[in-house]
């Protein structure tokens, strides 16, 4: 088992944003977690990393409780976020973005770290040197995916990463995940809006609404399922 | 012309001193948004370390200049580093996510505390310590007038110089000054990818303080005198300093250092020797209303 949320909640501000969440993400899957704005989907992502700290219940990510530990704590355990709204250091180059990447990652991996990000994104290398707030958006979505992946996390989590992105960026977000897990044997949690193409790319996947899980089972099965179908695929969102 | 140029040397020492005071400032405006108001007392105990240490090498009688600045220095650094230190982890850290006025307040009272904790140990009559270096070259000479470069202020002047550069190399080219700049952007996602940010925070006040501890060395060995109130005035100079540079920029600080330096140098020269406090504040309120993110400031278009 990579991670496992046991009956987690938690707080944000006066809301009472997650209420007991059950979530499991097995070695090698890709899991996705879906539903409307609001469901409390980038909070769950946050809370893995304690940033709001679980008011109760457990995270055990690879056999360890890390519900009480700080952010960086958990970050140096082997979790990466490629977070919503991207969040690259704007004013920094896109190369010491991808260093701001390997904080706590082995030097002895650096070079070959970041000559696989630079194989899987060539326009990374040829902007190298530029600041990263001068990229387009899918630019700094790449650019921020990479950042992710220079520290060889063990769990990948992505929170809508084709959100606000062209069509062409969209489907090379997805080929990236799909590549990753098939290729380098990622893990990878995937928040997405994009309902339809998260769950054909995913092995499972959990509908969340106000804060609660209602509804798991396997990428195929939800994508049938009648009420994911009235909910987030004919609404628009496919 | 002559009396022109003794005025610029004059003006660039005390630029010197301002900047490194300025770059504490800035530093920590830019990592937590506040402005350590505390930060010119840091400085006034500085040079209070530095007079105890001269006091120290006094009575066991080393006489070697080098050796004893040296030593000064280093004393300086240390002592005033843990201060640096101490005053965030105590009034400042326990009020971060609260609101932005807190450790605004909570910083007034440590320069408060800090004033007093001094008067009341050291005495609030003004400490001299004998001249440590004398002498000076001088540079050009006329009927009228002599210009002349002090050994002091040629010190102050190169260290500086020096201690920019080393200073600006770290920020820009080490992991540690990455993280620094990382943090100074984007707390949050520091954090997200392993930055212990509380770390980082505490090492950015540490430097602040160290630079001011040059500084407070610097104005023990030129001036010869200290009292525990220097920190008010020359840190208030410094804060300017900072804002006319642009408050959060590294070179910011150091040109608005050196120019709020030459400012009083040639205001004393020339207009009023009395108001030349006069002069800084009328910039500081001048920089607030006209352009309040300084020389060097940015108010930068980003794509987001």
């Amino acid at each position: 088992m990579m991670l496992s949320m046991e009956g987690v909640h938690a707080h944000y501000g006066h809301i009472h944003a997650l209420r007991g969440i059950d979530v499991a993400v097995q070695v090698g899957e890709i899991v996705t977690l879906i539903g409307a704005n609001g469901a409390g989907k980038s909070t769950l992502m946050m809370s893995l990393f304690g940033s709001p700290k679980a008011s109760a219940g457990r995270i055990v990510f690879d056999g360890e409780d890390i519900t009480r530990l700080g952010t960086h704590e958990i970050a140096r355990r082997g979790i990466a976020l490629v977070p919503e709204g991207r969040r690259i250091f704007a004013r920094m180059t896109v190369l010491e973005n991808l260093q701001m990447g390997a904080v706590h990652a082995d030097p002895a991996n650096y070079d070959a770290d970041i000559a696989r990000v630079y194989a899987m994104f060539p326009i990374l290398q040829e902007r190298e040197a530029q600041r990263a707030g001068t990229l387009s958006g899918g630019e700094q979505q790449m650019l921020a995916i990479g950042r992710a992946l220079m520290s060889r996390p063990k769990l990948l989590l992505l929170d809508e990463p084709s959100l606000g992105l062209a069509p062409i960026y969209i489907r090379r977000i997805f080929q990236i995940v799909r590549e990753l897990n098939r290729d380098h044997g990622m893990t990878i949690l995937l928040v997405e809006q994009n309902a339809n193409q998260a769950l054909r790319v995913a092995h499972r996947g959990y509908v969340l609404q106000h804060g609660e899980i209602t509804l798991a089972g396997s990428g195929a099965e939800l994508l049938a399922s009648p009420e994911v179908r009235a909910a987030y695929l004919e609404g628009g969102h496919g | 012309m002559a009396y022109a140029l003794q005025q610029l040397i004059n003006g660039l020492t005390l630029g010197a001193m301002y900047g490194l005071i300025a770059i504490g400032y800035t530093m920590v405006y830019g990592i937590i948004g506040m402005i350590n108001f505390a930060h010119g007392d840091i400085f006034m105990v500085s040079a209070f370390i530095a007079i105890t240490a001269f006091t120290l090498l006094a009575a066991a009688d080393v006489t070697s200049i080098p050796l004893a600045l040296t030593f000064v220095l280093i004393v300086a650094i240390f002592f005033t580093s843990a201060y640096g230190w101490a005053v965030e982890r105590t009034a400042y850290r326990p009020l971060r996510g609260s609101t932005r006025l807190a450790p605004l307040i909570s910083a007034i009272g440590m320069s408060i505390f800090l004033q007093n904790a001094v008067q009341l140990t050291q005495g609030a009559r003004v400490k001299p310590i004998p001249p440590v270096i004398e002498g000076g070259v001088e540079l050009w000479s006329t009927p009228a007038f002599t210009v002349q470069i002090g050994w002091t202020q040629l010190l102050i002047i190169v260290t500086t110089v020096a201690l920019m550069i080393a200073f600006t190399w770290m920020i820009t080219q080490t992991a540690f000054g990455r993280q620094q700049r990382a943090c100074e952007q984007d707390r949050g996602m520091a954090a997200l990818l392993g930055v212990n940010v509380d770390r980082t925070i505490s090492f950015t006040f540490m430097l602040g303080a160290a630079l001011a501890a040059v500084a407070g060395v610097m104005v023990t060995v030129y001036y010869g005198v200290v009292d525990f109130f220097i920190g008010f005035l020359a840190g208030i100079k410094a804060f300017t300093a900072a804002v006319l540079g642009g408050i959060g920029s590294l070179p910011g600080a150091m040109l608005g250092g050196l120019l709020i330096g030459l400012i009083e140098a040639f205001w004393a020269a020339y207009l009023w020797a009395e108001y030349k406090d006069v002069a800084t504040f009328g910039i500081l309120c001048l920089v607030l209303m006209l352009r309040p993110s300084g020389l060097l400031g940015r108010p930068e278009v980003e794509k987001v």
